[in-house]
């Protein structure tokens, strides 16, 4: 019996005493019985306001109806026309403040779950081997994507769909970017970031990895070599606190832990040979996804205690509701309304505890968040042994200072015009290169639009024949 | 891509010479670069300077001291296998033009890192002394090589079985008292263990000689992002891998150097001893 609203199809997960001893999924995902009764609560409302919040406006309320109706090829094709990833989305998208956040059913709690449902229809495809069936016609024109996390992978996409040669390329030894050394397994599994790589290899995209753009090939010849070029070399250059004790061992950036951890696999150390060095007692400085990911991880590297230091509280932390809860559910504790003074080490240059000040909120800042203030005098330690900082990261430095004819900002991000193009012609950038830390679905959007920005731009310029 | 080993061969009991296929780095390296290799999915990514390259036949020369369970894996392949990854070349490459009388100093595999540079001094017209320093006269490495494109050397070894009975530094400091002032040497070069880099600055501080280190940090995607190179260098917060990893030795914090590069000690160990543990059971 189709049965409208109601309450939400609880998602089955693994018990948080187990999983804090794995790196698998923490959702188990909806089976198919499941899928269509969450499916089939959606009231179907006028005035879409899912997909009007939706950052790339993907046809929700069509993929939704039909999963209700069992069709989930149809409802695999709707969403790809709009998301080549949806898989990722599904599973990293703050639902929260988008779609579920307007759901009319949304506030007692039981909004549909769309970020679920997107990634069910996604595993389904994978599952059955379906994939998004186009045909190619090719032109001779040459595009570079510098850079492979979603912003790359979606521009890619939409560029070999327009016929052109695409060539990708990557720092690191595997493509993905954020999605492959950021976030955890548990949260985003190694096989559906893979398995989307290897769908960009599948429709003849040039993967081209160890090129750091700028260092060990240069700018000047990707210029030179191609038609356009689309930078979307992110913000992986680490922020530090510039504290005292910062250079004691067991202090980490959140991007070397997470590196070490899910990239190289340290969790596999001993059968992986990369190591990490953790604990037992953690202390992860920041409440963003991040910071949330890198306490996680460190609780199933089998440490004691995780503690989440923040200068706020829980309520204002940037990070989606899913990863809060979870941290929560599996233990870690937050310490809030602190921020670190300094980190004192033993004799061997190891820390070993964190001076850290009592704060209060005050009046809102630029966020709209409240500031946090330092109370004088207040300061304490705790005894810690590890400190991860995740306090969000910044554009690479290195490839922008072998990049001086772009503009950007104080911040670093590159500059682009409403089209994505930089201030030089047939250059564009997208993603957190000029965003900042911001969201995979706004990469992912940057990405295409800037093929077909891209797309405009090389057609304008080929000779009229 | 993966990069096969052309050339092997044992420097010294545990120092070994490798020449792998990798034309990128080959046609664009410069002295005082490096690379980041990875031997196999499961490996760690270990920066190794470039000794030498050949553009023409594409292929690039690493020397390495085995140190832990990567170095000894490593040393243990033939030449026809391969290794999975090597980006690079990596880091700003030695600042390269005629200073005048260059002194560079090489300790133990640092020799061979050293050695690139010597190589492009020389040709930018420099008078290169070159020091040269082991624990015994069987560890010294690349000493006819680096002889024959210096005008003057010294060698020392920490045993007395070849040159000067001590450290290569004592030798440095020798060659700067004699020469009083050191006002005729225009440039320091040192490449080595960060103890002996640390105590070869103290010795050029009082002279005000320019010293150049290179920092041999543990480096993890080499790119920037992981922040586990940093050092600090005149109070200041540097990372080896983009903004070195050649820094001013008078300016650089090498007890954080030495301390940081400890961080990981216990599991290499582990993992080392589990290698050759799994090598005997075979």
């Amino acid at each position: 019996m189709i049965k409208l609203g109601g309450t939400r199809v609880p998602m089955r997960e693994q018990k948080p005493k187990e999983r804090i001893k794995n790196f698998k999924s923490v959702p188990l995902g909806y089976n198919e019985k499941e899928v269509i009764k969450e499916a089939q609560r959606c009231i179907q409302c006028k005035g879409l306001p899912c997909e009007t919040e939706c950052p790339i406006n993907m046809k929700i309320l069509e993929m939704i109806r039909e999963i209700a109706n069992c069709n989930f090829k149809k409802a695999f094709f709707i969403i790809k026309e709009d998301n080549p990833i949806p898989a990722i989305t599904g599973r990293v998208c703050p639902q929260e403040n988008q779609c579920e956040g307007v759901c009319p059913l949304y506030e007692r709690q039981h909004g549909i779950n769309i970020g679920k449902l997107e990634a069910f229809v996604a595993d389904w495809a994978r599952k059955k081997g379906i994939k998004e069936e186009f045909h190619i016609k090719e032109r001779p024109e040459k595009v570079a994507v510098v850079g492979s996390g979603p912003a790359g992978i979606s521009c890619s996409v939409d560029l070999r769909k327009f016929g052109f040669q695409v060539t990708l390329f990557e720092a690191l030894h595997k493509a993905g970017g954020v999605l492959q050394y950021g976030i955890p397994a548990f949260r985003l599994p190694t096989e559906v970031v893979d398995y989307e790589i290897q769908y960009l290899d599948d429709i003849g995209v040039d993967i081209k990895l160890n090129f750091f753009v700028g260092q060990n090939i240069k700018f000047k010849e990707l210029r030179e070599e191609y038609d356009a070029l689309f930078l979307a070399t992110g913000a992986g250059a680490p922020l530090f606190m510039n504290i005292p004790g910062e250079k004691l061992k067991g202090v980490y950036s959140a991007n070397e832990f997470l590196i070490r951890v899910n990239l190289m696999k340290a969790y596999k150390f001993l059968d992986f040979d990369t190591p990490v060095v953790c604990g037992p007692s953690v202390g992860v400085i920041g409440a963003g996804n991040v910071a949330m990911d890198a306490a996680r991880c460190a609780l199933r590297l089998g440490v004691e205690k995780v503690y989440i230091l923040y200068r706020r509280t829980k309520k204002q932390s940037p990070a989606r509701d899913e990863e809060i809860q979870h941290a929560l559910e599996e233990g870690i504790q937050f310490k809030e309304l602190i921020s670190p003074k300094k980190f004192i080490g033993d004799d061997d240059g190891w820390l070993k505890e964190v001076d850290l000040y009592k704060m209060k909120l005050g009046e809102p800042d630029k966020s709209g968040r409240p500031r946090p203030i330092k109370i004088g005098g207040s300061d304490f330690k705790i005894k810690l042994d590890t400190i991860v900082e995740a306090l969000g990261s910044m554009p690479n430095r290195l490839f922008l200072s072998r990049t001086p004819e772009l503009e950007v900002n104080d911040w670093g991000q590159i500059k682009v015009d409403h089209n994505l193009m930089t201030n030089i012609k047939g250059i564009y950038a997208g993603g957190d290169a000029i965003r900042g830390n911001a969201t995979v679905i706004l990469a992912l959007g940057d990405g295409r639009k800037a093929a077909e920005s891209i797309r405009n731009y090389i057609i304008n310029k080929a000779p009229k024949k | 891509m993966s990069h096969k080993i052309v050339f092997k061969n044992k420097l010294n009991p545990d120092t070994y010479k490798i020449e792998i296929e990798a034309r990128h780095v080959a046609e664009n390296f410069r002295a005082g670069q490096f690379v980041i290799i990875r031997i196999h999915e499961k490996s760690e990514r270990i920066p190794l300077t470039v000794s030498s390259v050949d553009s023409k036949k594409g292929t690039i020369i690493l020397v390495f001291q085995v140190v832990g369970k990567t170095t000894l894996e490593l040393s243990l392949l033939k030449r026809g296998d391969s290794l999975l990854n090597c980006v690079g070349p990596l880091g700003n490459p030695t600042k390269i033009k005629k200073f005048g009388r260059v002194i560079c100093v090489g300790g133990g595999t640092g020799i061979a890192c050293i050695y690139p540079i010597v190589k492009a001094m020389a040709e930018a017209g420099n008078k290169i002394t070159s020091l040269l320093g082991a624990q015994t006269d069987k560890m010294l490495i690349l000493e006819e090589e680096i002889k024959e494109i210096s005008h003057e050397i010294y060698v020392s070894t920490d045993d007395g079985s070849k040159g000067h009975h001590g450290f290569i530094t004592d030798v440095l400091k020798d060659i700067l008292t004699k020469n009083k002032t050191g006002k005729n040497i225009h440039r320091v070069i040192v490449i080595g263990p960060p103890q002996m880099m640390k105590a070869a600055a103290e010795v050029t501080r009082p002279y005000k000689i320019k010293t150049i280190a290179s920092l041999n940090t543990i480096m993890v995607d080499g790119t920037g992002m992981c922040g586990c190179c940093r050092t600090y260098v005149n109070g200041d917060m540097k990372l080896a891998c983009i903004d070195g990893p050649e820094f001013d030795a008078h300016k650089v914090n090498f007890d954080a150097v030495i301390s940081r590069l400890s961080m990981f000690q216990e599991k290499e160990t582990l993992a080392y001893d589990d290698f050759k543990k799994r090598k005997k059971s075979k």
